[in-house]
């Protein structure tokens, strides 16, 4: 090789580079596993290797995950999954009868009596008929058809699968999808990536983050200005604002998506995790077939649940479901080809998820304990929501609507002009810069409220109320200490 | 169309297994279900240590218990110390568990001959279907004008081409050798890059090493050829070697693009950009439904790795169960450990059948009038070729089906045995073919072979 062909060589411009890469990932963002979480797990790595820091652990509170807070497995569940993986078990008579007889089930259902075997891409049958069958109860006797429902790896999967059915178009035509500010940032994610249109509508802070019909029309009106219109997204109980919506809101939302023919997306994997008085979860399944066949005829949804939340905290199962209302047949033949590509979801996530819609009844062996722990842990979550709001509402300088629902709390942080000013200067956005500086002093890491989406001028953080009650003390307790000693320094 | 019809064979195929359980009596008692790549549904069973591992990280009172060997709870023990919170319901870090990912680090660079590996580089994936779908999101503009092209083999496994058509790809075939084995030459890279000029822009080289659904195993040589050629013509190399456990000719050897490529050393070794992607969905292990695989990224432009992290991210993280179905299929005991005797006779009696079945199905299947098939080296698959008669294929277009999806439909009805027809793997114009799995049970490839035996001759028979 000639010296002068070595060097063409290193000084060749990638093969794959930041200008010939698709454009649309360049604009992909997922603030919860974002540059604050990657700071804090280098911080972690530093305490290993033995660096001094005025802390001796990070307290991660910025994902929504319960077992790696401490929250405890549903035994029952993990009994099952155990009996499946491994049925050799089912000889063993430390496990109840009733969790070897649904392990037994699930196994006559996959391909050679294994959870190692493929499923259909939609789910195992056996599993959607479950399913189906704990929607109907959910719901008051509205019938669900397994052939709806699409089992898939979590939530985000369904999430972005249907996203992908539903945007196309170009130009001016091209499909516009209404999610609420602040959203979760997997929308927003799965929106840059397909270049779809992001419509925002604003939840309103002051009446608790609800959501207004008036609002919803004032942008879905501008944006048609500039694109199709064709999907409306809602959280409920909210991710990350924990608003628990009312059944009149939810019927006016429908009633909007009907007027304006859009595709309604609602994403309730919070369904479990209602806390506060006179809050109460409404499937919007039910109350679409409650309004009567104008609506239940004619509306398209789809709503989406997940093993990840709720009083199971599985997330690393990668469990979930959704179901499709009055969707084209022929668009729904598309969707079980979209499916396809990911094969099918993971085995053990739909076992899973068969248990949580199949749980043990009053007559079974597993059912008090059962029972008691799912209390619990719902209970605990009820509890640590209520002390949050307390606690920050006692911080000048932080506002924090109750945590209705869900598993966060999303506080309005009041920050001095000089500290937004030191941000300009670092290249930081002012909440980032706060949540990056409480990380570096305290160890605690939050998701600064810019990640989600928040009216302009307003700056806010998401924190989980997901650390064991005495811990969740100490970290409210510090982070107010750290606001008090923030707004100190830059005033 | 295509798709249609496969609809139609599958559905078919539930009808027909939901008739047998309701009594109906049919020429067969039970389906022969060999349509995929699933070895735990056609009978193989699991290896123990990887069960009993993964049941004692579910239900850690097992680890206590002293029902399992010593190896698995030591195993479990250390796997659920790397989860958060000691759970596996706890999400991980976006590239998978980190002490898992050094482990697989260090199997690649064990399996490597000693090529270094980085784990900052792999990332597991809810199966390797998954992260091949984000590397090609990445590569793949789908409003560029002219439209990007990947380079894909012909015949092609059918997931990864539908995949790269959803992220409006164009594929651009390349025609793998039938004759020669199924082999690939270089000749007919250069002439599939030219067909490109003026369709669409390729950037990357799509390859199967061993082949899906062909069974090729390529060569040193080969392999030497398509870096040098991809280095040549600047396209990414995409390299799917989920089957580099699934190796049965005497004379073939699995070899890694990784590998192959460090020792043709700089500059190519430095330049060349490679993701590589493996699983345990195949294999000894068969863990398909576990959905655990990953990629390793050679070379990248760390600009761009960076997005690539993010796309990762918004996807949370692999499955934990199948990010530890990796560590086990790179970590398996080793000589000394408790579980090693059991677990090696376990995977030597798979090896041993694997062997057998290609063997069996090279004699049978050659014996038949209208009927061949090239010798299966490795991979999961037999992929034999039709000679259809020009009645059948008459007929078959008759009925407005593909010649190999009625062959394979008649096959289903009349013998039991569910297999894919060639169709769906784009393969040559005017060539007709199906896939079957061969990652099955002795008894039940005897089985199947007698079926198609029979149900070969009475076709041909039928339609001379």
């Amino acid at each position: 090789m000639s010296q002068h062909a070595a060097n063409g060589f290193a000084s060749r411009v990638k093969v794959l580079n930041l200008d010939n890469m698709n454009p649309n990932v360049r604009k992909v963002e997922y603030a919860v596993r974002g540059a604050i979480v990657q700071r804090a797990l280098q911080i972690e790595k530093e305490l290993k290797e033995g660096v001094k820091k005025p802390f001796t652990e990070v307290i991660k509170a910025n994902i929504g995950d319960a077992h790696a807070m401490g929250q405890k497995p549903i035994t029952f569940l993990r009994q099952v999954l155990a009996l499946c993986t491994y049925p050799d078990l089912l000889e063993d008579n430390k496990f109840p009868e009733d969790a070897k007889q649904r392990a037994r089930r699930i196994l006559d259902a996959c391909g050679g009596q294994s959870i190692g075997a493929y499923s259909t891409s939609q789910g195992i049958e056996c599993i959607r008929q479950d399913v189906a069958r704990y929607i109907e109860k959910r719901d008051g006797g509205i019938p669900s058809n397994p052939d709806n429902i699409y089992l898939s790896t979590g939530a985000s999967d369904a999430i972005v699968t249907v996203l992908k059915l539903l945007v196309c178009g170009e130009g001016r035509d091209r499909t516009g999808v209404m999610i609420s500010i602040p959203q979760y940032p997997l929308y927003s994610a799965a929106l840059a990536d397909l270049a779809a249109v992001q419509i925002n509508y604003y939840l309103d802070e002051d009446k608790c983050w609800s959501l207004d019909i008036a609002e919803l029309k004032r942008a879905v009106n501008a944006a048609r200005q500039y694109c199709n219109p064709r999907v409306i997204c809602i959280i409920n109980p909210g991710n990350p604002t924990g608003q628990v919506q009312s059944r009149q809101c939810i019927e006016d939302v429908i009633r909007f998506a009907e007027e304006e023919h859009l595709f309604l997306m609602a994403d309730e994997v919070y369904q479990d995790n209602v806390y506060a008085e006179g809050c109460k979860f409404h499937s919007f399944k039910r109350v679409l077939f409650e309004m009567g066949p104008k609506y239940s005829t004619t509306v398209e949804m789809a709503s989406f649940h997940s093993t990840s939340k709720c009083y199971m905290g599985e997330c690393g199962f990668r469990g979930g479901y959704m179901e499709v209302i009055n969707m084209d047949p022929e668009v729904k033949a598309q969707l079980t080809k979209i499916v396809s590509v990911h094969l099918c979801p993971p085995v053990p996530g739909q076992a899973l998820l068969d248990m949580v819609v199949n749980p043990p009844q009053p007559d079974e062996p597993s059912y008090n304990t059962f029972m008691k722990e799912r209390t619990a842990v719902l209970a605990d979550l009820a509890e640590k929501a209520g002390l949050t709001e307390q606690i920050f509402n006692t911080v000048p300088g932080i506002t924090c609507n109750p945590v209705q629902g869900a598993m966060y709390t999303f506080p309005r942080i009041a920050l001095p002009q000089k500290a937004i000013d030191k941000a300009k200067e670092e290249g930081l956005v002012p909440d980032m810069f706060y949540c990056m500086k409480l990380l570096e002093e305290e160890g605690i890491c939050l998701v600064p409220g810019s990640g989600f989406g928040q009216r302009e001028g307003t700056f806010h953080f998401r924190m989980t109320i997901l650390p064991p009650t005495e811990k969740l003390k100490i970290v409210l307790q510090k982070i107010s200490e750290f606001h008090i000693r923030f707004t100190r320094e830059f005033s | 169309m295509k798709q249609f019809q496969h609809a139609v064979l599958a559905r078919r195929a539930n009808q027909i297994k939901e008739e047998l359980r309701q009594g109906m009596r049919k020429p067969y008692k039970e389906l022969i279900d060999v349509c995929m790549g699933d070895p735990h549904r056609a009978g193989v069973k699991p290896l123990t240590f990887v069960r009993q591992v993964l049941a004692a990280c579910l239900y850690p009172q097992l680890v206590d218990s002293d029902k399992l060997p010593e190896d698995v709870r030591q195993r479990a023990q250390m796997l659920l110390q790397a989860c958060d919170g000691g759970s596996v319901g706890s999400y991980t870090a976006t590239g998978g568990i980190s002490q898992i990912v050094h482990r697989i680090s260090e199997f690649i660079t064990r399996r490597d001959g000693g090529a270094p590996s980085h784990p900052e580089h792999i990332y597991i994936s809810p199966g390797s279907q998954w992260a091949l779908m984000n590397i090609l999101n990445v590569l793949v503009n789908s409003e560029a004008s002219p439209r990007t092209g990947v380079l894909t083999p012909m015949p092609c496994y059918s997931t990864s081409n539908l995949s790269m058509i959803g992220l409006g790809a164009v594929a651009v075939p390349y025609s793998l050798c039938e004759e020669q084995g199924w082999e690939l030459q270089v000749e007919e890279l250069h002439r599939a890059l030219k067909s490109a000029k003026g369709v669409c822009k390729p950037v990357a080289l799509y390859v199967i090493n061993p082949g899906n659904p062909t069974g090729h195993v390529q060569s040193r040589k080969s392999m030497q050829e398509v870096i040098r050629f991809v280095s040549e013509k600047r396209l990414f190399l995409l390299a799917d070697e989920v089957y580099q456990d699934c190796v049965y000719g005497e004379k073939s050897e699995f070899v890694s693009y990784k590998r192959v490529l460090s020792e043709m050393g700089p500059p190519l070794s430095d330049t060349v950009e490679l993701a590589s992607f493996h699983s345990a969905s195949k294999g000894f292990m068969g863990e398909c439904g576990l959905r655990g695989g990953y990629v390793e990224l050679v070379n990248l432009d760390p600009a761009v790795m960076k997005y690539i992290h993010t796309l990762f991210s918004r996807d949370s993280c692999a499955p934990v169960l199948g990010q530890f179905a990796l560590d086990l299929l790179t970590n398996p005991p080793q000589p000394g450990d408790p579980s090693y005797p059991l677990y090696s006779e376990e995977i030597q009696h798979i090896q041993a059948t694997m062997v057998h079945n290609v063997k069996r199905v090279f004699e049978v299947v050659n014996s038949l009038p209208g009927i061949c098939c090239q010798p299966v080296e490795g991979g999961g698959f037999g992929f034999p070729r039709l000679h259809l008669p020009p009645k059948a294929i008459q007929k078959a277009k008759e009925m407005g089906m593909q010649p190999d999806v009625f062959y394979c439909i008649k096959l289903l009805e009349e013998a039991g045995v569910f297999v894919s027809p060639g169709c769906e793997y784009e393969p040559k114009e005017g060539t007709y073919h199906f896939r079957f799995c061969i990652m099955v049970p002795g008894d039940v490839m005897e089985d199947l072979l007698r079926r198609l035996s029979s149900f070969h001759t009475q076709f041909m028979k039928e339609f001379s």
